[in-house]
């Protein structure tokens, strides 16, 4: 899932100052199981910016709302009246949802509460591990499931490196050595030959190095003009 | 046995049902302080649950901190069930935290 994390309080509060009716709009999809923009955090955000303002001697409103997903306009639609009521929307969205948001009501100001952070595994409850890049050319049936591209800080695709030390990685002793990882996943599986197959480098304009990326299904693409 | 008469005691079946707006919510409305009391480190019959309101009284304090509101308004206490007395210890200690912080800047608000 898409997981992000919200900005500094004081960074939010800068932003928002100077905002009478601020709607804050949580998405009920990704960061609400990734306990970053749900119902609840929008709750914590809204009563913040209150305490802030109260202490300050400012007069704000703030209105709560959180639609299934922001990413879709269909669900966004479903703001309008909120939206056009505020001064500002405080979106706890990822990236993808503050700029739907700002897309259908181009006349408001949409300020982003979060830091989108990266595309992730919850390894366990609050922990999300970034085991995917989206880099558009997926080698995990070579490397035992294992992505080298998200999970090796080189990023390479035939490892390990040199500082591969008893597992871990040497930018983070606490992070595995992806190629250590597919090692041993490759020899419980024996398939330890794949090893010493030596891949060819790889197109990165797919992982976006070309620009920013599209990805159209032709076959269910609904064309207005027909 | 008594204890200062300020304090209000709200009953959460345990510390770990605590929420970072719950305890943002008494602030907003005026509260002088809020305490959380859970049970003693390693003595949770749910295993984590002081903690983890450790934890989230540790997040409330920054949040405070953030807005300009003392984060000393709102604190941990930990105790077991048997220690009445500490209880009424620890309501006074509070009491007096918050007495020399002064009224909530709150009280007085101007939101809706």
């Amino acid at each position: 899932m898409i997981v992000g994390e919200r900005k500094p309080a004081a960074e939010i509060l800068e932003m928002t100052k100077g905002y009478g009716k601020i709607y804050v709009a949580g998405c009920g999809t990704c960061v609400t199981v990734c306990l970053a923009g749900g119902e609840k955090e929008v709750g914590v955000l809204a009563t913040f910016l209150k305490i802030a303002a109260k202490k300050e001697g400012r007069k704000i409103k703030v209105v709560e709302g959180t639609v299934e997903r922001q990413c879709e306009r269909e669900w966004v639609a479903e703001m309008k009246k909120h939206v056009k009521e505020a001064d500002a929307v405080v979106s706890m969205a990822c990236g993808i949802g503050v700029q739907v948001v700002a897309e259908m009501y181009p006349q408001q100001p949409v300020l982003p509460a979060l830091n989108t952070t990266l595309m992730g595994w919850p390894a366990k409850h609050a922990v999300w591990l970034e085991n995917c890049r989206a880099c558009g050319d997926c080698i995990l049936h070579l490397t035992g499931g294992i992505c080298p591209v998200s999970r090796c800080a080189k990023q390479m695709m035939n490892g390990p490196c040199g500082g591969s030390h008893d597992g871990k990685c040497e930018v983070d002793q606490g992070t595995d050595c992806a190629w250590a990882l597919i090692y041993e996943r490759l020899k419980a599986t024996n398939r330890l030959d794949w090893m010493s197959k030596i891949q060819p480098p790889r197109d990165w304009d797919l992982a976006g190095s070309g620009g920013p990326r599209k990805t159209v299904k032709e076959e269910e693409v609904i064309d207005e003009g027909r | 046995m008594s204890y200062p008469p300020n304090a209000r005691v709200i009953r959460l079946p345990c510390s770990g049902k605590i929420e970072i707006l719950y305890l943002l919510r008494a602030i907003e409305d005026g509260a002088d302080g809020v305490m959380v009391m859970g049970c003693l480190d390693g003595d949770c019959h749910f295993m984590n649950g002081n903690f983890r309101a450790k934890k989230r009284v540790a997040a409330t304090k920054r949040l405070l901190e953030a807005a300009g509101v003392e984060p000393g308004r709102v604190e941990m206490y930990n105790l077991s069930s048997a220690q009445a007395s500490k209880f009424a210890e620890m309501i006074a200690d509070m009491t007096d935290k918050v007495r020399k912080l002064g009224p909530s800047p709150l009280r007085k608000g101007a939101t809706e």
